[in-house]
């Protein structure tokens, strides 16, 4: 196709090319200003304000995060089932304050768009070229009837880790054995597709050892879900799925099994068929949406998530407005870490590039996710995309599941992965 | 009426023809392509760390490679030659042109041993062993990055041992010279001669 490029684009793209570091931009315009400020300090906001930094070292970056110390979901259900503890998941912000990143912990409130302004509970403003919002979820509480955030504290999510994540294992420490843990699953879209799987299993796995007796039961709204072979099979091998002395129980869409009503008091959820399940710990995961400050600032369309251009992550509602993560509608991506991790270095590139009066530069997304279903037993989903020329999908372009008929070393070699990638990828979060 | 017939098969004709093309497009979207070297790199570092420099346990650091064993290698991981969990997966996402700007990227970072505990005592008998059975093809105790082997000297053990266990099983081709010295070393010393090695490597920090 060389022949439709002139000699002139060639040029400028193999110059592009060879440029040290050929994101890195040594020059801009003086006196142009070149502030971001990044709203949400996780995976997506931490890796953006970061690779922000990297691109071009002019830029101006401002992170705003409530939590000195954020814990990190993934790996959060290996401390539910006892193999990690809350600190080797909780990470400060010294590695981003060392890369020059103005860290500061307050709530974000408002995005005024047309100021280009961010305003926090604190009372501080911060006036803003281009913002990043990378808020993660909020959960929509009104789909279960006697749910709410009062409610969280009897009956946890652990959704977002933290005191949560604390809260769920000390139950689960202090279930007697022969007891009953259910896990009540969120429908499509939601944060971590495989994650309640995981949690079933990490529980199990726990239960196992030290309260033989007892059952995980997962309530569920979907007819599927994430990995479902891989997760079923390690079940029947582990935890004695299917049969009379089944570990763990898995209740679908074909039952009627989500459930629709909690009774906190009693530890009791009624599911759309009609039944009702009192639990000894109960794990409720309700459907979720984008987190509160996209709504707060108009982000969020019908769906509960943010519409974006799946280059930039802009905001197709409000310009200068990037959303990347959970929150947003990256078509074709799974909502996930990796992924929030993946979208913030696309939106980095995209942003140093538009700040110095570039176009965005072509795209590479990664995501690889890792599933710990019992000792020595990982397994994974990794895909590589690409962005569709005409914007409307993020599109995969090699990837799969980890193969049902590998040998047992496989797994074991995934579960070495497994914690290695998450070693790897806090280093590359939080600069640490 | 001919003519009128004629037409309603011109025009079915083309319907058909405009649905198989509207079917093609929506089956196969066309996509960006030309993706910078730093671009692709940087995706990389969610497992095997920033710059290529691994925290382990066990995914391998990739910087200071040579280029051509890292397209080597990548192009094995895609073929299925050279055994993988995921990077199968992963590798034939890139075109040749992507690893080869992979490649050269990774090789000017500087490959930063890995920080891991060892047996002095093994890492000397080691020492040994890497100088009769290994130094020819893996120089300066396996630190340097040759075209055809990688860098052993620093590199995360958990990873060494797995890809010594597909050598030794198969799964994973050795060239001539490497499997008649592989066989000699197990030979004589056994897996304790495969475990010195390790130390030996985990002890160049």
């Amino acid at each position: 196709m060389t022949n439709r490029f002139n000699r002139r684009q060639i040029i400028k793209a193999t110059g592009a090319a060879a440029a040290v570091g050929a994101l890195g931009m040594p020059t801009v315009a003086l006196g142009a200003s070149k502030k971001v400020v990044v709203v949400g300090g996780g995976p997506g906001g931490a890796t953006c304000a970061r690779y922000l930094k990297i691109f071009d070292p002019g830029i101006e970056v401002t992170l705003i995060e409530p939590n000195k110390t954020y814990h990190t979901c993934f790996m959060s259900n290996e401390v539910l089932g006892g193999h990690r503890t809350m600190d080797s998941i909780a990470f400060g912000y010294d590695g981003l304050k060392k890369a020059g990143i103005n860290v500061v912990h307050d709530y974000v409130t408002a995005i005024d768009p047309e100021k280009k302004v961010v305003k926090t509970k604190g009372g501080q403003e911060f006036a803003y070229d281009r913002c990043v919002v990378s808020p993660g979820i909020s959960f929509r509480f009104e789909t279960i009837e006697g749910y709410d955030e009062a409610a969280t504290e009897k009956v946890p999510h652990a959704w977002k880790a933290g005191p949560q994540t604390v809260l769920l294992r000390k139950q689960l420490e202090a279930m007697a054995d022969g007891g009953t843990v259910v896990i009540c699953a969120p429908p499509n879209p939601f944060r971590c597709p495989p994650g309640p799987y995981e949690r079933a299993s990490q529980i199990a796995s726990y239960l196992k050892k030290h309260k033989p007796k007892s059952k995980v039961i997962i309530l569920d709204p979907k007819e599927k879900f994430s990995k479902m072979g891989l997760f079923t099979a390690a079940w029947e091998k582990f935890y004695g799925y299917k049969t009379d002395n089944a570990m763990i129980e898995w209740h679908g869409a074909a039952e009627e099994a989500g459930i629709v009503k909690v009774d906190v008091a009693n530890r009791t959820v009624t599911t759309k068929f009609g039944e009702e399940i009192k639990a000894d710990v109960l794990n409720v995961i309700p459907a979720q949406k984008a987190g509160m400050i996209a709504h707060q600032a108009g982000l969020a369309n019908d769906s509960g998530w943010c519409p974006i251009d799946l280059h930039t992550f802009e905001s197709t509602i409000h310009k200068n407005v990037h959303v990347i993560g959970d929150a947003s509608i990256a078509k074709g991506m799974p909502k996930s870490g990796y992924a929030a991790n993946s979208e913030a270095k696309v939106c980095a590139a995209s942003i140093a590039a538009l700040l110095n009066g570039k176009t965005p530069p072509p795209p590479s997304y990664v995501n690889t996710c890792y599933s710990i279903a019992a000792e020595d037993w990982g397994f994974s989903v990794a895909a590589v995309y690409r962005l569709a020329k005409d914007g409307s999908k993020i599109v995969k372009v090699s990837g799969g599941l980890t193969p049902k008929s590998a040998p047992p070393e496989y797994y074991k070699r995934e579960m070495m992965y497994a914690h290695s990638w998450f070693n790897n990828i806090t280093r590359d979060i939080f600069g640490l | 009426m001919p003519g009128k017939t004629r037409t309603y098969l011109i025009v079915a004709g083309l319907s058909l023809a405009l649905a198989a093309t509207a079917h093609a497009q929506q089956k196969k979207k066309e996509l960006v392509t030309g993706a910078s070297a730093q671009m692709l790199a940087v995706t990389c570092a969610g497992c095997h760390g920033p710059n290529g420099a691994s925290g382990g346990p066990a995914t391998p650091t990739i910087s200071g490679f040579n280029p051509e064993y890292f397209m080597e290698v990548m192009e094995g991981f895609a073929s299925g030659e050279v055994p993988s969990t995921i990077m199968g997966r992963i590798a034939k996402g890139y075109s040749k042109d992507e690893i080869k700007k992979m490649a050269d990227y990774y090789a000017k970072l500087p490959f930063v041993p890995a920080k891991q505990s060892f047996d002095p005592a093994l890492a000397k008998k080691g020492a040994k062993l890497h100088q009769k059975y290994c130094e020819k093809c893996h120089s300066e105790g396996g630190k340097k990055p040759e075209e055809d082997s990688g860098i052993l000297a620093g590199q995360w053990i958990p990873y060494l041992h797995f890809t010594m266990e597909d050598f030794i099983k198969g799964d994973r081709e050795m060239t001539k010279k490497m499997k008649k010295k592989v066989k000699k070393l197990l030979a004589k010393e056994g897996d304790k001669g495969i475990q010195a090695l390790m130390h030996y490597w985990a002890s160049q920090q």
